[in-house]
Parts: structure tokens; C-alpha cells; sequence
């Protein structure tokens, strides 16, 4: 089968996530479009991994990187979440503008 | 065109479709089961393109344990459950919406001119040699790694550590 | 005119006489004294028990015995030398100054000794209480100073210093009131009239140095006498235009307006400077010059004898109509000078100089006498006077001795020198002048006479309590009284004419007639037309009028006026020659400078401050501060401009970070 349909439906699973990351106002859902990001990025891994019929495997390798730091990465960013709800009472990142002008 | 073309292509659809469900629902419980839909189409790929254990991780740890995450966060932040008009940032929608296409364009651009390959599957991923490469090749990273991992746990609590001092008492 | 004049006469004519000796060659500190004199008063005058007057009497003492010295030399022996004092040189001239010892300048330091000696004494006291005393002995002291460098010049340069000296001096004198306008005109009046002549004299002098190649009066002299060619051509010009210059000085008709005016100063200044040696001066340079103008510019005595005559009469008429007492003896002082200068227009150089030293004794024992007069009554105006010989004995007395010495009576000194005038005018056949002059002593002795029965005869008709002057104020008049009479007895023809000797001892010889005895008809003539003015005025005032009213009897109008108004000579000067000056000329040249060259110089200021102001606020102001102004509100502007990028929204920041990194890609595409 041809790689290709797989690579642009990753490319748009990437953009989606960016319209994401610009567009939602709470922070859960920030981090939420940041995980579609990476798993665009997974699926293109993967597929140049088969694609180039790689021995070595490295594609699908980086891949259990990736989803394992994006795991650490929620983690924390949930956590820095959690804190920021704490102190503000609310999770919407409009709020956190401390560092303007 | 064969019959795994076609599947291959309601898969990518519905990964789409899940994708989208994503961005743009104002509903943050569908956004977060959206994404578990993503996930498991993506896993479903994971399996077409014979990268088994790839897949499975991701239902494991993605699906099993980050969404589960993802759902906590979101009950601990209070976040307004059910339909909310008020989710999104509607100043940026238009600027947002140029950037994600833009960047689509030329993503699928270079992606369109520089691979134009077959993906020829023969056979599955052997479990046994990635666990080989994983720790042979790649013991470095798969150490550091886990030295991430323990940071991000060590992080994780330290952040969300109750203060004493500024401890409500409705809070977890 | 000289009819029998031979050059070469001319040139061998020498008196006999020695150099000198020791006295002629210091005869320099009489000239030096007086200024230095002066200096002093200036300086430390004010601090002395008599404010100054001392010193100036002592210089004057002093001069006064050198000056005998210096006589008794000349009598004796006979003096004649110069000597020279060379300071440079212009060209081909050499400045020199120096001092003169010779007859005719030992006769002028004699006479100007003496005068200024007495009217010194007698100033001490008339002038006591009266404004700026120490200056006033200053300015006297300058002035027989200016008078010995005049008549000691042995070079024209000296000459024509001490000649606009003794201006300055008399100017100064003669405005010595001058808080009162009239005083201070007066005093212009004569310095301007006598610059007027000084042209003339600066022309003539010029024309003869250029022509002789020399400044040195002795061979200028020299030249003239020995024919030389260059001399000869110019002669007849440098005699009118010198004369000019002596008409100013020496009050001939025109030029004489000043001296009538010139009374405004005080009395000792009228006796010393306006009857014995400044107005002299005119005479003695005629004298100096002698020679030259008896040889190659006898044509010139022409010129001068006529106005001679024309002022002797013309004055001596004017002064029959005076009230002022000074007045009549200032118009009598004009015609006398005429009387000299007739006589050296005659040619009669001893006649003339022999007048000039008799006319300076009586005139000055004259105004001496008149000051004592006014100083008592307090007027000078003769309606305010009257019956003072009762009350000024010793004033009286003299004052009728140089009366009679100047209506020309034996045996006083008048006498003498008018008889040789009318002697030489008889003698060199100049008929009718001789009858004017004969008038001209009718006339001086009626106008004289006239003032003495104003002034001391009738009734007072003054309102003060008159009384005799102080002995400070009457020796003098008695000193000069003396000379009044004894003064003519040096020069009797046919029995001693030492004065003649006296004043011809001098380097280069005098030509002229020496009558051997009197002129018998000029003596008669001339003493009779004296006894009939006398005879008439007592006549009129006392006989068939008495002082008050006389003047009625001889009020012929339309003639009287004219005489009163002077002959209108100052309203015809006023009028056409100093009006249209300050009006016009002066007025356009005064507008010419305030509004042409000020206001040229002024836009010279304007133009810089209105450029420094367009630079201030164009360049400085809106320029450069505006620039650096700009520079720091642009900077404040766009800061507060850019800032607003930092919103703290983390989506932002996003999306610029995207956008650029859409940019770059884009261009690395394209590029690639």
C-alpha cells in the first residue's frame, strides 16, 4: 500500500493539533491537543519505519520513546495544572498573564 | 487498490474524524473520548502496518494510563462538564485556523514530493529483536529514559504536594 | 608806498649789535616758565594761601625783570640773535623751534612784562570771590606763556603756534563766565573770526616755505631781500593772504566783530589780552615780516593801508554811540589797531610799533581803570554811572591821564606816536588818508572825552554805594599812568629816537624814513583835531547839556542807528554765512548721520540678532532639540508600542513562534 495517504493524514492530525493548542482556553484541553501532536508524529514514525523496511527497527524504537515522554510530560503538566487550579481557582489559561507587560 | 487500501482509508478517516472531534468539541469529556478514539485508530494502524507491539504500548500506556490522567486532570480542575459555548479562544480562531492550514500545506507538501514509496509488509515485528535493539542499540536512551520517568514521578508529587500552609479544605 | 625803497638798500641796511651774550641764550625760560607755571597752579594751586595767584605772579615777575635785563642790554649794545631747536624734519623741512632775542622781540617781551606784571597785581584783587580763581590764573598765566612763544618765534611753524595758542587762551578767557550764553557765544565768536583768518595766514605761510624751501623768518627774510626769484612770484599773494591772518588777530574792518563781543570776559582779561598783546600780535607780525613787505610785496602795503584806514574810522564812529563803557574802549582799541596798521601800510615800521607800545600802556591803565569803575558800581553800562570823581579820586586821576595820552596830547605819550602816523602818512604823500586819520583823532578824542563826563562827571544815576578800589587795584593805574606819560619820551624826532634804534636792531634790515625833526604840519593837525574833540564833547555834555541828556543833541538819525546796529556787519555775517551753515549744512549733516550711518551701523546689529534668533528657534530650538527630543520620544513611543506584544498569553506566543516557523519553511522551500 502507499505510504503516502498515512503521511498526510498524519500531517493533519499535526495541524489539527495545533489548531488546538492556539484555540482552546482551558489548559487540560492544551495539553490534550499536545497529545494528538505526538501521536501524529508516532503514526510517521511507524510508517517510515515500514516504509524503508528498517532492520534496525528505529522508527518503531523512537516511537515507544515518544509515547513514553509524552507520558512523563502529562504527567508534570497535569501537575503544574493541578497547582495553577489551586492557586487561581481556575484552569483557564487566559488568566495566567503575569508575565506581560 | 486492494481490500487493505480501502480499510486502510475508513481507518484514516475515522482517525481524522476523531482528531477533529478533538479541536473543536466544546465538550471536554467528548474531547478527551475523541481522543481515546484517535489513539485506538492509531493503534489500529499500529497493527496494519505490522508494527504489533508499537500498538500495544499505545493502548497500554496511552489509552490505559495517560487518558485516565487526562480525565483526573480534569475533574480536579473543576472544568465545566457538559456542553460549554465558552471553551474556546474565539480571537484566535481565524489566525489559528491559517496556521494549521498552512502548516498542513506544506507538511503534505514535502511529504507529497519527497516519498512516494510502497510499504511492502512481509511479516510482523519481531518482539524478541526489538527488545534486542532496545537494549543493545538504544541502552542509553532506554536508561535515561527511565531516569525521565522517575524525574517526572518525583516532579509530579513534589509539584502537587499539599502545602500545608495553603491547604483548602475542599481540595484533594 | 614806499617811494624810495632800493633792494639793495634793503640789503645792506643793518643795524649794529652784539649776540647777546649770556642773557639772550637763556632767554628760552621766560618762554618755558609760564607753562610751567601753569602746570603747577593746575596741580597744587588750590591748596595755597593766595589759590594759585602766587605762582603766576612770581612767573610774571620774573619775565618782567628778565625782560628789563634783556631791555637794558638792547638800549646799551644792541641785541640780535636767534637760536634753534631742531626736533625734525618732513621732507625737506626742518622743524625747529627756538627763541628770538632781537629789538623787536625784546620790545614785545618788554611791554608784555610789564602789562601782564600789573594787570597780575591787579587781578589778585579784582577777581577775588569770583568762580574758578585758580583757573582763571591758569588760563592768564598759559596766555603770556602763548604770547613769549609768538613773538620769540623765529620760525613761521613757532609763529603759527603761538599765534592759535593764544587763541585757545583767549577763548578760554573770554568765556570765563560762561554759565551766561552771551559769554560763552562771545568767546566763540572770537575764536571762529580769528580761525576764519587763520586761514588766510596758514596759506600764506604755506606759499613762503614752499617757495623758500625754509621756515626760518630770517631766511625767508634773507631771500626776499636778496630778490632770489621764487620768493618774488609768490610775494604779492603771501603779503595779502599773511595780512588776513593779521586782520583777524589784530581786529582790522571785517574781521573785527569779535573784539566789542570779547568784553564779556573780565576787565584784567580785556586790559592784558584786547589792548596791550594779543590783538598786537597782528601789528608785530606785520613788523617781523618788515622786510618782505617793504621790498618784493610793497604792492601788499597797498592793501594793507587802506583797510587801516577804513577800520580806524569806521571804528572810532561806533564808539561815539556806546553806553557800555568797555564797549567805547574796545571800539577805541579797534581803531588804534587801525592807527598801527596804517602806519605799517605807510610803511612807517617804526611809527607803527612805536603806536603798539604806547597804545598798550594807556590802553591798559584804560581798562584797568574802567574795571575799577564797574567793580564799584557794579555795571558797565555808563546811563548807570556819573559823579565818581568824587567818590574815585585816584580812579579819576588816571583815567584822565589815558584819556589825554590817547587823544594824542603833549607831553604824554599818545601824543608822540599818533604825531609820527600823521608824519608819515604826510610824509609818503597819502593826502587823504592823512585828513582820515586827522578825523580819526577828532574822533577818538570826543568819544573819549564823552565817556570820561558819562562816567565821572554829573550826577550818580546808579543805584549803589561807589566806592575807591582797593591800593592792590590803584597802584597798578598809578604804575601804568607813569608809563601813559613817559612812555612817548623815547622816541622824540630830532632830539632822541632810541625806541627807533631799539626795534630796528635786527638781522635783516629796515628801510624806512627817519624824520630828522617834528612834522610840523601833522603835529598841528593832529594836536588841534585832539583839542577839538575834547573841546566839543565838554561842550555838548557839560555846557549846553549836561551827561545824561547829551547824547540827544547828537542823535542824527538815520545815522545813529547804523552806528548802534554796528553797520549791521553781525547781521549780515549771522545771517548769510553762520545760518545757512547751522541750518543747512549742519542740520543735513547731522541727519545724514543719525539716519544713513547709524542706521547702517544699526542694521548691522539688527540683522545679527534677527539671524541669531532664527537660529535659535529654527535651528537650535526646532532642529536639533526636536531631533534629540525626537530621538528620545520616538525611542519612549515605539517601546510603549512594542510592548504590547507581551501580552503573557501563552497562545500568542505560539502562534508568532508558528508563523515564523511557517515563514522560514516557506522561504527554504522556495530557495530549495
Amino acid at each position: 500500500m502507499s505510504a503516502q495517504p498515512f503521511l498526510i493524514a498524519a500531517a493533519a492530525l499535526f495541524s489539527m493539533g495545533i489548531y488546538g493548542i492556539l484555540v482552546r482556553r482551558n489548559a487540560v484541553m492544551v495539553l490534550l491537543s499536545i497529545e494528538l501532536i505526538l501521536n501524529a508524529v508516532n503514526i510517521n514514525f511507524v510508517v517510515f519505519n515500514q516504509m524503508l523496511s528498517d532492520v534496525l527497527l528505529n522508527g518503531q524504537i523512537f516511537a515507544i520513546f515518544v509515547i513514553t515522554i509524552a507520558a512523563a510530560e502529562v504527567g508534570i503538566g497535569l501537575a503544574i495544572v493541578l497547582m495553577l487550579f489551586r492557586n487561581r481557582q481556575t484552569a483557564n489559561i487566559n488568566e495566567f498573564d503575569l508575565m506581560k507587560w | 487498490m486492494e481490500a487493505i487500501d480501502i480499510f486502510s482509508y475508513f481507518l484514516l478517516l475515522g482517525l481524522l474524524l476523531a482528531g477533529a472531534r478533538v479541536v473543536t468539541t466544546s465538550n471536554v469529556i467528548h474531547a478527551a473520548v475523541a481522543l481515546v478514539f484517535t489513539l485506538t485508530i492509531t493503534a489500529v494502524i499500529f497493527l496494519l502496518l505490522a508494527a504489533e507491539f508499537v500498538g500495544l504500548v499505545i493502548v497500554m500506556v496511552y489509552i490505559g494510563a495517560v487518558i485516565v490522567l487526562f480525565l483526573f486532570g480534569i475533574m480536579i480542575t473543576r472544568a465545566p462538564l457538559g456542553e460549554n459555548a465558552e471553551l474556546d479562544n474565539d480571537k484566535n480562531k481565524t489566525i489559528a485556523l491559517l496556521i494549521s492550514f498552512s502548516i498542513f500545506g506544506i507538511f503534505s507538501y514535502i511529504l507529497l514530493n519527497t516519498f512516494d514509496r510502497q510499504i511492502n509488509i512481509t511479516e510482523g515485528t519481531s518482539t524478541e529483536i526489538l527488545g534486542q535493539i532496545l537494549l543493545s542499540r538504544f541502552v542509553y536512551p532506554f536508561e535515561i529514559v527511565s531516569f525521565v520517568l522517575l524525574a517526572a514521578l518525583i516532579g509530579g508529587i513534589t509539584i502537587a504536594r499539599k502545602d500545608n500552609a495553603l491547604v483548602d479544605e475542599d481540595q484533594v | 608806498m614806499v617811494v624810495n625803497y632800493n633792494i639793495n638798500l634793503l640789503a645792506e641796511a643793518k643795524a649794529s649789535y652784539t649776540d647777546g651774550g649770556i642773557f639772550a641764550e637763556f632767554a628760552w625760560i621766560i618762554v618755558v616758565l609760564p607753562f610751567l607755571a601753569a602746570l603747577l597752579i593746575t596741580f597744587f594751586g588750590k591748596n595755597l594761601p593766595l589759590k594759585g595767584a602766587e605762582i603766576a605772579l612770581g612767573s610774571v615777575f620774573f619775565i618782567f625783570l628778565y625782560s628789563c635785563i634783556l631791555f637794558y642790554l638792547n638800549i646799551t649794545k644792541g641785541v640780535a640773535s636767534e637760536f634753534f631747536v631742531n626736533v625734525g624734519s618732513i621732507g625737506s623741512f626742518q622743524i625747529e623751534f627756538g627763541w628770538v632775542v632781537d629789538g623787536l622781540s625784546i620790545m614785545m617781551y618788554f611791554v608784555v612784562g610789564t602789562v601782564s606784571l600789573l594787570v597780575f597785581i591787579y587781578a589778585i584783587n579784582y577777581m577775588e570771590g569770583e568762580i574758578r580763581y585758580t583757573f582763571f590764573f591758569t588760563s592768564l598765566t598759559l596766555f603770556a606763556g602763548s604770547m613769549l612763544v609768538l613773538v620769540s618765534a623765529p620760525t613761521l611753524l613757532q609763529l603759527l603756534i603761538g599765534w592759535e595758542l593764544v587763541g585757545v587762551c583767549s577763548y578760554l578767557l573770554i568765556g570765563h563766565y560762561w554759565e551766561e550764553k552771551e559769554n560763552s557765544s562771545a568767546a566763540m565768536k572770537a575764536f571762529i573770526t580769528n580761525k576764519v583768518a587763520d586761514v588766510g595766514l596758514m596759506i600764506g605761510i604755506i606759499i613762503l616755505a614752499l617757495t623758500t624751501g625754509t621756515l626760518r623768518i630770517s631766511e625767508i627774510l634773507y631771500q626776499a631781500t636778496h630778490d632770489y626769484e621764487a620768493i618774488k612770484s609768490v610775494a604779492y599773494i603771501a603779503g595779502i593772504l599773511i595780512f588776513i591772518g593779521a586782520m583777524g588777530k589784530s581786529a582790522q574792518f571785517p574781521l573785527h566783530v569779535w573784539l566789542p563781543d570779547a568784553m564779556a570776559g573780565p576787565t584784567p582779561v580785556s586790559a592784558l589780552m584786547h589792548a596791550a598783546t594779543m590783538v598786537t600780535a597782528g601789528v608785530y607780525l606785520l613788523g617781523r615780516l618788515f622786510p618782505f613787505y617793504q621790498g618784493i610785496a610793497h604792492e601788499a602795503l597797498d592793501v594793507v593801508l587802506i583797510f587801516g584806514v577804513i577800520t580806524l574810522f569806521s571804528a572810532g564812529l561806533i564808539a561815539i554811540v556806546q553806553d557800555d563803557l568797555k564797549k567805547v574802549l574796545a571800539y577805541s582799541t579797534v581803531s588804534q589797531l587801525g592807527y598801527m596798521v596804517t602806519a605799517m601800510g605807510s610803511g612807517a615800521y617804526t611809527a607803527g610799533l612805536f603806536h603798539l607800545w604806547t597804545h598798550a600802556f594807556f590802553k591798559a591803565l584804560l581798562f584797568l581803570g574802567a574795571g575799577s569803575v564797574i567793580h564799584a558800581v557794579h555795571t558797565n553800562n555808563m546811563s548807570e554811572m556819573g559823579g565818581l570823581r568824587k567818590e574815585m579820586p585816584r580812579t579819576f586821576m588816571t583815567f584822565i591821564i589815558g584819556t589825554v595820552a590817547l587823544a594824542g596830547l603833549p607831553p604824554l605819550a599818545g601824543f608822540f606816536s599818533k604825531d609820527e602816523i600823521l608824519a608819515s602818512l604826510n610824509h609818503e604823500g597819502h593826502n587823504f588818508f592823512f585828513i582820515i586819520a586827522v578825523a580819526g583823532a577828532f574822533i577818538t578824542a570826543f568819544y573819549m572825552t564823552r565817556a570820561v563826563l558819562l562816567t565821572f562827571y554829573g550826577e550818580y544815576r546808579g543805584h549803589g554805594h561807589p566806592h575807591e578800589s582797593d591800593s592792590m587795584m590803584t597802584t597798578p593805574l598809578m604804575v601804568l599812568a607813569f608809563f601813559a606819560a613817559v612812555a612817548g619820551w623815547v622816541n622824540i624826532p630830532g632830539i632822541y629816537t632810541g625806541f627807533t634804534k631799539w626795534v630796528t636792531t635786527r638781522k635783516n634790515g629796515i628801510i624806512e624814513h627817519h624824520p630828522e625833526s617834528f612834522d610840523y604840519f601833522a603835529l598841528f593837525s593832529g594836536l588841534f583835531a585832539g583839542l577839538a574833540g575834547i573841546g566839543l564833547a565838554y561842550y555838548i555834555y557839560q555846557v549846553i547839556s549836561n551827561p545824561e541828556n547829551g547824547d540827544e543833541k547828537i542823535k542824527f538819525q538815520p545815522v545813529w542807528r547804523v552806528l548802534e546796529n554796528k553797520y549791521y556787519l553781525d547781521d549780515f555775517y549771522f545771517k548769510y554765512i553762520v545760518d545757512p551753515i547751522k541750518i543747512t549744512f549742519a542740520k543735513s549733516v547731522d541727519k545724514f548721520n543719525t539716519e544713513i550711518l547709524d542706521r547702517f551701523i544699526n542694521n548691522f546689529g539688527n540683522v545679527a540678532s534677527f539671524l541669531g534668533r532664527i537660529v535659535y528657534d529654527k535651528l537650535d530650538q526646532g532642529g536639533i532639540d526636536k531631533a534629540l527630543n525626537l530621538t528620545s520620544t520616538g525611542t519612549d513611543t515605539l517601546g510603549s508600542k512594542v510592548k504590547l506584544i507581551q501580552t503573557g498569553k501563552t497562545q500568542q506566543y505560539i502562534m508568532y513562534f508558528l508563523t515564523g516557523v511557517i515563514v522560514i519553511s516557506v522561504l527554504v522551500l522556495l530557495v530549495l
